[in-house]
């Protein structure tokens, strides 16, 4: 007996649709909503039982010095790192685009050269830049000793360390933005600048401002909601280079997550941590998609 | 009459590729010239080098008179209509018409949203350029839709916005590339006629880009059809279509394709490439011409017929909508007037005046 042709598309439509829903159902709903329900808990990884605390976890993450800690640096990485990213990104890309006009393969080499810090593994990276920024040894700072300046110890001042490891978050995401950034900016279709001219908005900070960055709107939504992402979830540089120190002076919500979890085990915590890294990027992303998305598609 | 516009034996590559041969074109105040030809032959690029969106290799650009080869498409003043209109996407059909105004009008500080309101004489200018934004507005029949965005619009009402973009500023002249292509059939004939009734409102020199000669033909009074980078004819519509220079342009022009007869086609003309519009040749009892009926075309109005000579050359007729079409493959008899047949040179392609 053969189907009717609707049930037969509906079958071909759970086909497509059926196991990667699963696999998301699986390996992602189940997992957070076991984590939402342990964070409840003072669950700790390997005991036989656990008792329901309510909301202590969360407490204890609000209330406790180490965990504003995290907190706070947490968003002070985030509120470096995003402005400072994407407008590096977006004034890397304008030159480079610019410039495949008049030297393309210098361009070419110079997109591979911003790209390579995004290709690169972060931990081998952080390595390298814990070379670079030794306090004594590394080049940073034998510059700055023979022009005369004071050399910062870079990784180990705690008023300093947090905009370090900004700094190298910033490096590392440029020239991912830099891609975003040049394939909106070939979008952006030439007549436009050719209208801004005859209207006489030619000059190249009205161009901007006319053309350029308005057609850049949904990328820039894009490229806002990556670096934040990817901010947000800063580790393996404080993993690699601080270990969240000195004295938590760089301690954030992934690394306080890891370290609450996978070396105290404290399973319970380390699941509210991870709620509320949750709702920051929710939040983040609702906010950035709600109020900024009307705006850049200009329907 | 004075000429607004002049190129001057404008030549213009990229790279290797000649894009415009010692291409030269006048425009008069107040005229409306087409530049016809097919893709590729350069009339863009001619329009482009008279806004000053594109230097020329060698040659002048005159405007009024004097030479314009190092001014802005903004210090020259024209207007140009896009092929795809060109509307800034972020801003409403009002901000889209009022733009070159204010950045005509305006200093850089006074075009700030509330602080700008502050410096002297911009409440003024903004006032004016209300004015003139409404004006433009009336003419177009854009008033219901000034607050949309040009996402929320036609193609038809987008070009509109584009014409009142440009008309808005009171340009030198205007430049209209392919400005109906991206329009359906219908649209684009009564926007044909809005163009023209926008340049004879306005009075100032229109020059149009365009690669359908029923457009040109049907707008212009100056058409300048353009080949292969170079100038091949420029007059006026009658012209063109009478006196053809050589055989491209008389192929180009004319609703219906020309028929080329080479010797030994029916028409001996000596040794000679002879060019007959089908529509000037038709079924006639005593005709010169005996040819064979392949097919035709019922049109309504007319009957296009398709016909072969003994040679095999593919010759095309028209004939009036009454005409009893034979069978296909029974010979007819076709006459045309002597004064109607175009003489070419079968070597060079260029026009020869008839003997007599």
């Amino acid at each position: 007996m053969r189907l009717s042709l609707e049930k037969r598309q509906a079958l071909t439509d759970l086909w497509l649709v059926g196991p990667a829903t699963l696999a998301l159902v699986v390996f992602i709903f189940v997992p957070v909503a076991i984590v939402a329900v342990l964070s409840f808990t003072d669950y700790q990884f390997g005991a036989a039982s656990f008792n329901w605390s309510g909301l202590d976890n969360y407490i204890k993450l609000f209330s406790s010095s180490i965990g504003r800690r995290a907190v706070t640096n947490t968003l002070i990485y985030v509120a470096i790192v995003i402005p400072f990213s994407v407008g590096l990104g977006l004034l890397v890309a304008i030159g480079l685009h610019q410039m495949t006009q008049w030297a393309p393969r210098m361009s070419n080499v110079m997109k591979t050269i911003y790209f390579l810090p995004v290709a690169a593994t972060l931990v081998a990276m952080s390595v390298a830049w814990q070379m670079v920024l030794h306090p004594s040894l590394g080049i940073v700072n034998q510059a700055l000793f023979s022009a005369g300046l004071p050399t910062p110890n870079w990784l180990s001042d705690r008023g300093l360390v947090l905009y370090t490891l900004a700094m190298i978050g910033i490096w590392q995401s440029i020239g991912y933005n830099m891609v975003l950034f040049l394939a909106g900016l070939a979008a952006i279709p030439s007549e436009l600048y050719d209208a801004a001219e005859v209207d006489g908005a030619g000059g190249v900070w009205s161009r901007f401002w006319t053309v350029t960055w308005p057609m850049l709107g949904p990328t820039t939504l894009f490229v806002m909601v990556v670096t934040a992402t990817n901010a947000f979830r800063v580790f393996e540089t404080v993993a690699s280079m601080t270990k969240g120190g000195p004295a938590f002076a760089s301690d954030t919500l992934v690394y306080a997550l890891y370290r609450e979890g996978f070396v105290y085990f404290k399973a319970g915590y380390a699941s509210a941590i991870t709620m509320v890294f949750f709702a920051f990027l929710l939040a983040l992303a609702l906010v950035q998609f709600r109020l900024v998305e009307k705006r850049v598609h200009y329907r | 009459m004075t000429t607004i516009l002049e190129l001057r034996d404008v030549t213009r590559r990229f790279g290797q590729k000649t894009v415009l041969n010692s291409v030269s074109i006048k425009i008069e105040q107040g005229s409306f010239t087409a530049l016809l030809g097919a893709s590729g032959c350069g009339k863009s690029t001619s329009l482009r080098i008279m806004a000053g969106l594109d230097r020329p290799t060698s040659g002048d650009v005159l405007l009024g008179g004097s030479d314009v080869s190092r001014q802005s498409a903004y210090e020259r003043n024209v207007a140009m209509v896009f092929q795809s209109y060109a509307l800034y996407p972020h801003l409403t059909v009002a901000q889209n018409i009022t733009l070159p105004l204010t950045m005509r009008h305006l200093s850089p500080l006074g075009r700030i949203p509330l602080l700008g309101s502050l410096v002297p004489g911009v409440a003024e200018a903004r006032r004016t350029i209300r004015t003139k934004v409404g004006e433009a507005a009336e003419v177009l029949g854009l008033n219901e839709l000034l607050d949309r965005k040009p996402g929320q619009l036609s193609g038809g009402q987008k070009q509109r916005v584009a014409l009142g973009r440009a008309l808005v500023r009171d340009p030198s002249l205007f430049l209209l590339d392919e400005p109906l292509s991206n329009l359906d059939a219908r649209l684009r004939v009564r926007m044909r006629t809005e163009i023209s009734a926008l340049h004879r409102r306005t009075g100032k020199a229109f020059i149009y880009v365009t690669h359908d000669q029923t457009e040109a033909m049907a707008m212009a009074d100056q058409i300048v059809v353009m080949i292969d980078g170079r100038v091949a004819q420029a007059g006026s519509p009658r012209d063109l279509y009478e006196r053809p220079a050589n055989r491209d342009v008389a192929a180009f022009i004319g609703h219906n394709a020309i028929n080329l007869l080479e010797p030994g086609d029916g028409i001996e003309a000596g040794n000679t490439i002879v060019g007959l519009r089908p529509e000037d040749l038709s079924p006639a009892d005593t005709g010169a011409l005996l040819l064979r009926l392949e097919s035709a075309e019922y049109l309504g109005s007319e009957i296009v017929l398709s016909l072969r000579s003994a040679r095999g050359t593919e010759i095309r007729a028209i004939a009036a909508s009454d005409f009893a079409v034979p069978a296909p493959g029974s010979e007819i008899r076709l006459g045309y007037a002597q004064d109607r047949l175009h003489m070419f040179d079968p070597a060079t392609g260029i026009r020869q005046e008839k003997a007599a």
